[in-house]
């Protein structure tokens, strides 16, 4: 609506004060003692394999079936992380986090504005909730330039795990899993629970929480993928499988 | 150090002013919202235009890009290619879909009209919001195969685009959302309500006795599927069409899985469907005549087909012919030339 107010004077004002607003917001942001009160968390994750931290394009590493594969790509997204206090009470952030193993930047995650207390339970969303799958266009992590959008079956995928693997009979002994789907019969839409050894977060200290995310674990239990026989997943055919073998690749490295 | 900082954001701020406000005195002098309202008769959008509130600079914008192939791979394809104004932004004459590079996709190119009353998109109805649809065609490999980013980075390359996106939404960044919501407000104008059926509706025009022989079959046989105003209901339904082994298009059950889809599809818009030939999915009927031949003795009859396809059964020919005299009164000549849609490079 601004531009169509004629009142230069009006018209300046306003966008002077916005610019003073934006100034102090910067400066904030540098500054983080200003920030609301409560505690930060930092959540970082590491992609393994195994027991060996994943290295894109150069390991090669092996399933349980001893079929041998590279990892070219890993990307998942995590949302509405959930901590939970001793006495029950929830605190949510409803943020989208897209981790992408090739930006290290997307492996830490920020949480502001925490109450303080100990934390017993850290829980979030694998993937993306129904409602932000029907909503129109999104931005930030979520924007479908981020390639984690199905185009022709609206939705976006909230884990995609691609590389090569000598015995897949793709073009190019590629294999790729794009799991995604929020509807029932093919949800895989996934929570993560872990426990916390009662995490003090607080004003005064900064909180850590590492967190080891195996991409083996996208390869078995309770499926064990066979790259003969299922090379690529990119729709609702098996993604269930698929989604519930990664659900438990998470586990606590540190909490400090 | 805070203090220094805040400094130099205030300079910057500064600098900014005087760079932005040049510019603030252009949108001044983009024109008013253009005029769109909602047909009298019609029910509320599905598409809520608060989250995107057209203006002048954003319908242009969305016009542009329209008509523009620089969303395709290979500067060949614009969305105009396949969404021709004359055939109500559908591809008359054509069964199939050309993309870039000859390539054939695997269905009929849909209409474009009306389209802020569609729940979903696609004729298997895989697309669930008007933003999002763009990205389906842009996307696919038989029709404009691009990627969202590459097409970005052409459009902030392009000085033209930069000013427009500007004017448009106030905002230097071109963003994936500016372009989709862009092109919402333009092709979310395309309203089809103009027919000499709506100015018998609306008491303006008359209908020839064939014509009315033919819309009281309609309300007999056709409206559980087609009903009026937007002559659909937007569901999926198998109306007993065989798959085509070639194309092996088995509809929506190749996005839910489920059994009870086969052969589904999006009941289309009745709107124009005169001058859009040919019809169905994979456009299997040339005309009007042999889609009413199929009701009557063409039906597939497996579980899953449609209950209502019986009702079109044993028409005589005079009906036939009455009902395709009806249909004729759903053409809106004023939407297949309203000015406003027409490529902005053609003078």
């Amino acid at each position: 609506m601004i531009w169509r107010l004629n009142n230069g004077i009006l018209y300046h004002g306003i966008l002077w004060i916005g610019i003073a607003i934006l100034c102090g917001a910067v400066s904030f942001n540098r500054f983080p003692e200003n920030q609301n009160k409560g505690g930060r968390l930092t959540i970082k994750i590491e992609n393994y394999v195994d027991s060996q931290p994943l290295l894109l394009d150069s390991a090669t590493y092996q399933n349980e079936l001893s079929q041998a594969f590279i990892i070219s790509k890993f990307k998942y997204y995590v949302s509405a992380i959930h901590l939970k206090r001793s006495d029950g009470k929830v605190f949510v952030s409803d943020q989208f986090h897209l981790v992408n193993e090739e930006d290290s930047e997307s492996k830490q995650l920020l949480l502001n504005g925490i109450p303080e207390a100990s934390y017993s339970e850290l829980s979030f969303t694998l993937g993306v909730d129904s409602l932000h799958n029907c909503s129109g266009l999104q931005s930030g992590d979520l924007d479908p330039v981020k390639g984690m959008f199905w185009a022709w079956n609206t939705g976006y995928v909230f884990l995609k795990l691609e590389g090569t693997a000598p015995e897949s009979k793709s073009p190019g002994h590629v294999f790729e899993y794009h799991i995604g789907g929020f509807r029932q019969p093919s949800n895989c839409i996934r929570t993560v629970h872990l426990s916390l050894q009662d995490l003090k977060i607080g004003s005064a200290k900064q909180a850590t929480i590492s967190l080891k995310a195996d991409a083996a674990e996208v390869l078995k239990t309770p499926t064990s993928l066979d790259f003969s026989k299922l090379s690529s997943v990119v729709d609702f055919h098996n993604a269930i499988t698929v989604a519930d073998n990664y659900m438990d690749m998470f586990s606590i490295l540190k909490e400090e | 150090m805070k203090n220094a900082l805040a400094i130099f954001c205030f300079l910057v701020s500064i600098l900014l002013l005087t760079s932005i406000s040049g510019d603030l005195v252009h949108f001044q002098t983009v024109k008013n919202e253009p005029t769109f309202k909602i047909p009298n008769g019609f029910p509320k959008p599905v598409y809520d235009f608060k989250n995107n509130k057209p203006t002048e600079a954003g319908f242009q914008l969305g016009r542009k890009l329209f008509h523009d192939p620089i969303l395709s791979l290979d500067s060949s394809t614009s969305c105009s290619s396949c969404h021709q104004q004359f055939s109500a932004f559908g591809h008359v004459d054509h069964s199939l879909s050309h993309g870039i590079e000859s390539r054939i996709g695997k269905r009929n190119v849909p209409t474009i009209q009306n389209v802020i009353w569609q729940p979903h998109f696609m004729w298997d109805g895989g697309v669930n919001h008007l933003d999002l649809f763009p990205i389906a065609p842009i996307t696919n490999p038989v029709e404009m195969g691009e990627s969202l980013e590459h097409v970005l980075l052409k459009l902030k390359r392009s000085k033209e685009y930069s000013a427009r996106f500007k004017a448009a939404f106030h905002h230097e960044s071109i963003t994936s959302e500016r372009m989709l919501k862009a092109i919402s407000q333009f092709i979310g104008q395309m309203i089809s309500a103009d027919s000499r059926y709506d100015g018998y509706v609306a008491g303006k025009d008359s209908l020839t006795q064939q014509e009315l022989a033919g819309l009281t079959l309609f309300q007999n046989r056709c409206v559980s599927c087609h009903p009026p105003p937007l002559f659909t209901d937007y569901s999926f339904r198998n109306i007993g069409l065989r798959m085509d082994t070639a194309l092996k298009d088995s509809g929506r059950v190749g996005l839910t899985g489920l059994k009870s889809d086969f052969m589904k599809f999006k009941v289309p818009t009745l709107r124009n469907i005169e001058i859009t030939p040919p019809y169905m999915h994979d456009g299997r009927f040339r005309t009007l005549q042999q889609t009413l031949e199929h009701y009557g003795k063409g039906v597939f009859f497996t579980n899953s087909v449609d209950p209502e396809v019986k009702r079109l059964a044993g028409l005589t020919r005079n009906e036939r012919a009455d009902l395709i005299a009806f249909l004729r009164t759903l053409t809106d000549q004023n939407f297949l030339k309203d000015r406003r849609f027409r490529d902005p490079a053609w003078k």
